[in-house]
């Protein structure tokens, strides 16, 4: 991929609630035409982070500037910003078209040109011919609809979408992210999506923003993310991980040597270890994934180690193993597809596991 | 007796006690006779024309009126900047001055009306239907930061966000979305306020000076029995405004709430 010019730029951005410390230090970059997510547990900042980009929110120190001009001093109405909130803040007393027309009644358009622009937004996000409804009579889904048509027929340089799905069921989210990806390549417009969702935002980003406490603790694509995450949080919060402890024996160049529990003295690639030193005490994390139970007449193609089932959950498509590793003390969880005629392992089974040293992150 | 009858005696013993005096109100409005007692001796609209022609009583139907409208416009007017500020911004000693505010909703309006006129008096001002005002936007405007407040706090901030978020200034979000949102709140608490008002007898009678207002023109003339016929007449025509207004305030609140989809939560019918 071509690097992209920068849209938005983060420098040193602080922000302080009284004597609450919300953003501590932001500094990114997002990319034109990108779509980006900010994700993170509640309270992370993230919702904050979006906000000072639209303007809803002053910052105590740093800059944000939007396409090369920095925005301190410079009101929402006035930024080239439209938002999508997550309780859509459709005006109830209007109609459809009404709604969505709402930010060009300061252009003054010809009747039959603001009609035609209206029509086609509406059309873009699939409510072709819903001008004449009542807001309020409108489904969750379709709320999000006028809301994105509303927020895009100003053409904006940046679209912030809060939360735009967590009010809709799991289906329509399902429907609604396909659609967005869509709508965000048609438009070229760049999206930032604040979520709690980490599967929302693999599912949706080009690039994810991973924040905790008012800092953003990686920020990568969502391969990187899930493959070579940098800390263990940011490895806990991204899918499921599992964790055991190892011990550092040397590192020459950028080749690590480990002793690893249950999985014995191997080596490990410098980049395998990304993330700083916490002083926790090295771990070995590895996707339920990347291990593979082996049944009769199957070989590992890399390496083999003996374990003991614990636990088995059963998903239709997947089973779920929690399993132990001889020489570890606690479980991990190894997920495997249901293959027809074979049988799912039953509790208590020995069994052998294959796994890869090149699947494995360091932590330390 | 069967479960729940007790109750239904209650029920009924409350309603004919809350209601049947007001019944009696247009019996002899309409009776053909001087006397207030039964039997009744005869139709007769009379003391309806003898209300109408009556010089003093029109005065102060006029000044109540005056009274009234000035006084709710200004208390909902006061209500709507008070309203708007408890539930968009942090101040400090909020709940202290909201509570000072709403203090006169519970305060004996004799205290406020002889505290009023000791002030009044000892600044030198004139009693006038303007000191009458004065009182009544005294007691009126919690009554309508009451209403209005709850019409303001389920208003969506993030509508007001998006309305400026789509180019608009604070003034244009104010009249294009708050404005029409809260309109409802605005009816309810005019019409409130405009009846507290109107039938408002003790500050009235206090600080009216040598005009009268309606419930003290009503006062003053009880004492002469051959005026209480017209009392009832006019009683009867008061009785109808305020079912009329009701009705009209009811059917604001419904077609707001209609035209911003939410749900009934209570209101007078």
């Amino acid at each position: 991929m071509t690097e992209k010019p920068t849209m938005i730029a983060f420098q040193d951005v602080h922000k302080y609630y009284g004597d609450y410390h919300a953003l501590r230090g932001i500094t990114a970059t997002i990319r034109a035409g990108e779509f980006f997510s900010l994700l993170g547990p509640s309270g992370c900042g993230k919702t904050t982070l979006l906000r000072t980009i639209a303007g809803f929110e002053g910052i105590s120190s740093g800059a944000v500037m939007i396409d090369e001009r920095n925005m301190a001093g410079v009101p929402a109405n006035q930024r080239p910003t439209n938002m999508v909130f997550q309780s859509y803040a459709i005006f109830p007393h209007l109609t459809v078209g009404e709604n969505v027309g709402f930010g060009l009644r300061k252009a003054r358009l010809p009747k039959a040109e603001l009609a035609a622009k209206v029509a086609e937004a509406l059309e873009m996000v699939g409510l072709g011919g819903y001008g004449d409804r009542a807001a309020h009579a409108l489904s969750g889904g379709q709320r999000q609809r006028v809301a994105l048509a509303r927020a895009l027929i100003l053409k904006p340089k940046v679209l912030l979408l809060d939360e735009p799905l967590s009010a809709l069921d799991k289906k329509m989210r399902e429907q609604m992210q396909v659609e967005l990806i869509r709508l965000q390549r048609q438009v070229g417009i760049t999206f930032i999506l604040v979520t709690h969702d980490q599967e929302e935002a693999l599912v949706m980003s080009d690039r994810i923003a991973v924040m905790f406490e008012g800092e953003i603790a990686q920020l990568a694509d969502p391969e990187t993310l899930y493959r070579r995450p940098n800390s263990r949080k940011v490895a806990d919060f991204i899918g499921t991980m599992n964790f055991l402890p190892a011990k550092i024996l040397s590192e020459v160049g950028d080749k690590i040597e480990i002793e690893a529990q249950g999985f014995g003295q191997l080596t490990l690639e410098a980049e395998q270890a990304p993330g700083a030193v916490s002083g926790d005490g090295a771990v070995v994390g590895f996707r339920p994934e990347t291990l593979t139970i082996l049944f009769e007449g199957q070989t590992a193609t890399d390496r083999e180690s003996m374990a003991v089932i614990e636990e088995v959950v059963y998903y239709g498509d997947m089973t779920y193993y929690d399993v132990k590793l001889d020489g570890t003390e606690r479980p991990i969880r190894i997920s495997m597809r249901n293959v027809f005629g074979r049988p799912v392992l039953e509790i208590g089974d020995r069994t052998r596991v294959a796994w890869s040293p090149g699947a494995l992150v360091m932590f330390r | 007796m069967m479960k729940g009858g007790w109750f239904k005696v209650y029920a009924i013993g409350y309603l004919l006690f809350l209601y049947a005096p007001i019944i009696i109100l247009p019996m002899f409005a309409f009776n053909d006779a001087t006397v207030i007692a039964f039997p009744l001796s005869g139709f007769s609209t009379r003391w309806f024309s003898a209300m109408l022609e009556e010089p003093t009583l029109r005065i102060a139907v006029k000044n109540s009126l005056f009274i009234a409208v000035t006084s709710s416009v200004l208390a909902t007017t006061l209500g709507i900047f008070a309203a708007r500020a408890s539930t968009r911004y942090r101040f400090p000693m909020k709940t202290g001055l909201m509570g000072l505010i709403m203090l006169p909703l519970v305060l004996p309006e004799i205290i406020v009306a002889v505290s009023l006129l000791v002030v009044l008096l000892g600044l030198g001002v004139n009693l006038s239907l303007w000191t009458v005002i004065l009182g009544h936007v005294l007691i009126c405007t919690p009554f309508t930061i009451a209403i209005l407040s709850s019409a303001f706090q389920s208003l969506d901030q993030s509508l007001e966000e998006a309305a400026y978020d789509l180019g608009e200034s604070a003034a244009s979000t104010f009249r294009l979305i708050i404005l029409p949102l809260v309109m409802p709140g605005i009816i309810s608490s005019l019409l409130i306020s405009f009846t507290i008002s109107l039938d408002e007898f003790i500050i009235a009678f206090f600080l009216a000076g040598t005009e009268p207002t309606l419930p003290v023109y009503i006062f003053s003339q009880f004492r002469f029995p051959a005026a209480v016929p017209v009392i009832m007449a006019l009683g009867t025509v008061l009785v109808c405004l305020s079912i009329l207004l009701l009705t009209i305030a009811e059917y604001f609140r419904r077609r707001g709430i209609a035209k911003s989809g939410g749900k009934d939560t209570g209101g007078f019918l």
